[in-house]
């Protein structure tokens, strides 16, 4: 789907109220994970208003393209973009992590509609990508699947052995974006245990690799047009994004990856969030 | 007992580890990404040259620690629990327990009081599935002091060792003068209408619980029991001959842990009936943490319930 400019002003406006909804549900919260959620906005906007096919009425609809967020922890992303999507009221946004809320601390499929799988433990969630795209091959279905990974994810042995899996079975039909932050729990990923250099690794076991800026709305959108177009291989979109993203409070800062905003960090970033309607 | 003090036992964990790194310069720790987590960060700090971060690999850390350990070291590797059993449990059996090394696996935030994290966090497996192992020692510390005094054995110790800690503050329930021992339970009151066997968390709600009861002049006794492996059979026996029935609290679930151990030593050497209280084969929940107490119903109340059950059991 080629997209004009005026597309990509209305995703980019989309993001921005998104990481509005985001901060305000993570500070109303007080526990839950702000970094990667925000570096992660500008994928899953591309992905849920650009690219994939779904209905939020039939969130089982058998021609879905299936998403997998890998990197669990970023789940008020993923509950905030359902709810734009219209999975579910935007409403319940402000029950996360609550006693008996459909929105877990983690994804939880057995509870919340459109959400593919549970996830949370890293490292998991490109093997079941893998098992489905291998399914929608097997029935010749024309169905894509995505999935987002953190960069520190990418230090599980088992996104390895799903790497080689995806390119063994020649799954086209699977894409995958990594958040390429640069930052874990620890610090950064450099100094805990380097991950680079990512592309080369990706190529290497056999994907079709891009590397592009996370956060350009018109390089994102033309990634996932360009993966759709490779065959006999999967796709990798690396992503280079910065942790965090849409306020000075919390770009870049490793203690936000399981923080959330405060009173005043809440109003500044609102504040920076609001003028970027001008920008 | 003093109540009002109160440590997580990850921060007197951490705490040990840098006494630990003082006193043995062979001692090194390994962590998976959750340093600050864990408390690993405290070793970290003081003895940057003998901790290696691994990165969110687990399975890797497990394979190394075994590695530092047959090559003259002795490791502590930490990360939250479900990680630690879960994830690397295979490593764990064939790199350390098969070949009976001294290797520690300290882990953190164990059970339902990880509170908001959910389900997916929240370990509640750990007990049985390392508890299974062949060679593996398995200690539930109860506070921080007793905390302290397992990591000092376990690094006496020879072979794996299973250390599980929590998130959230706890009462101080020994004194400076507490003797620990792997494999010797501490009875704390003895009881003689019924007995609460407990670990780890459970064991502060166990004593809170024997108060209420005694004011329905009903006598429980408290036994903490952190050591799971070995089990202290003598203990468990003497308990349900002194008392005639016996409570288990833990929190993990009712099926392998301190409840299933307990009822295995029940059943070959001194029937007597059993309830246990723990989580009822179910996967956690986000929540906070008190919330989730009451939700899975493991507070002192429904230990309450549990003597109370006990007993009745006992006049069948
Ligand atoms: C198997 C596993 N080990 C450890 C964790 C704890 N954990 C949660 S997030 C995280 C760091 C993730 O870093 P990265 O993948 O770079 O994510 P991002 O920077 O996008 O938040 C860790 C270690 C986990 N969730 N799963
Ligand atoms: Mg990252």
């Amino acid at each position: 789907m080629a997209v004009n400019e005026a597309q990509i002003a209305a995703l980019k406006d989309r993001a921005r109220r998104m990481r509005i909804d985001i901060v305000k549900m993570l500070h109303g919260c007080g526990s839950g994970h702000t970094g990667g959620s925000l570096s992660a906005t500008d994928i899953m906007t591309a992905l849920y208003f650009a690219k994939m096919k779904y209905d939020p009425r039939k969130p089982d609809w058998k021609g879905r393209d299936f998403f997998i967020l890998s990197k669990g922890h970023a789940a008020p992303v993923l509950y905030t973009t359902l709810a734009h999507a219209g999975f579910i009221e935007t409403s319940e946004l402000c029950t996360l992590r609550k006693l008996g809320s459909r929105l877990q601390g983690h994804p939880d499929s057995k509870y919340l509609p459109g959400v593919e799988i549970s996830t949370g433990s890293l490292g998991q969630g490109l093997s079941v990508a893998c098992g489905v795209a291998l399914a929608h091959k097997l029935d010749k279905a024309p169905n894509r699947v995505y999935a987002v990974l953190g960069d520190g994810e990418l230090q599980e042995g088992q996104i390895w052995e799903a790497a080689m899996t995806g390119a063994h079975y020649k799954l086209d039909n699977l894409c995958i974006l990594v958040d390429n932050n640069g930052l874990q729990i620890d610090g950064p990923v450099a100094k805990v245990m380097g991950v680079e250099p990512i592309t080369d690794k990706w190529r290497a076991f056999g994907w079709d690799v891009q590397d592009i800026d996370g956060h350009d709305m018109a390089q994102i959108v033309a990634a996932l047009d360009k993966a759709e177009t490779v065959k006999g291989k999967p796709s990798a979109i690396v992503c280079r994004t910065v942790k965090g993203k849409g306020s000075k409070c919390f770009e870049g800062k490793v203690e936000f990856h399981g923080t959330t905003p405060s009173k005043e960090e809440l109003e500044m970033a609102l504040k920076e969030l609001d003028e970027a309607v001008c920008k | 007992m003093n109540q009002a003090q109160k440590i997580a036992t990850r921060d007197a964990y951490g705490d040990a580890l840098v006494a630990l790194g003082k006193k043995r310069n062979d001692v090194v720790v390994l962590d998976a990404d959750l340093s600050g987590s864990t408390k690993t960060s405290k070793f970290a700090k003081t003895f940057p040259e003998r901790f290696f971060n691994i990165g969110i690999a687990e399975q890797d850390m497990m394979g190394t620690a075994a590695g530092l350990a047959i090559a003259g070291k002795l490791p502590f590797a930490s990360t939250f629990a479900v990680f630690a059993t879960g994830r690397a449990w295979e490593q764990i059996r064939q790199s350390i327990c098969y070949p009976n090394l001294s290797v520690k696996i300290v882990a953190s935030h164990a059970g339902v009081t990880v509170g908001e994290d959910g389900g997916s966090h929240q370990s509640l497996e750990d007990i049985a599935v390392m508890r299974v192992l062949p060679n593996m020692t398995v200690i539930v510390p109860a506070d921080g002091i007793e905390t302290t005094l397992a990591i000092e054995a376990a690094a006496e110790h020879k072979g794996p060792c299973y250390v599980r800690t929590g998130r959230n503050k706890v009462p101080v329930l020994f004194g400076p003068d507490y003797q620990f021992k792997i494999g010797k339970a501490h009875v704390f009151h003895e009881g003689k209408d019924a007995a609460i066997i407990a670990a780890g968390i459970m064991v502060a709600e166990a004593l809170k619980a024997r108060e209420s009861l005694l004011a329905e002049g009903i006598d429980a006794g408290v036994i903490n029991m952190s050591t799971i492996k070995p089990l202290d059979d003598e203990a468990v026996k003497a308990a349900a001959t002194r008392c005639g029935a016996i409570v288990t609290a833990e929190e993990h679930s009712i099926i392998g842990g301190l409840g299933g151990a307990v009822a295995e030593v029940l059943a070959e050497s001194a029937p007597a009936p059993l309830v246990r209280i723990g989580v009822k084969d179910q996967f956690g929940t986000s929540g906070e943490s008190e919330g989730l107490m009451k939700h899975y119903k493991l507070s002192a109340a429904d230990i309450c319930e549990g003597v109370k059950e006990a007993i009745k059991k006992k006049k069948r």
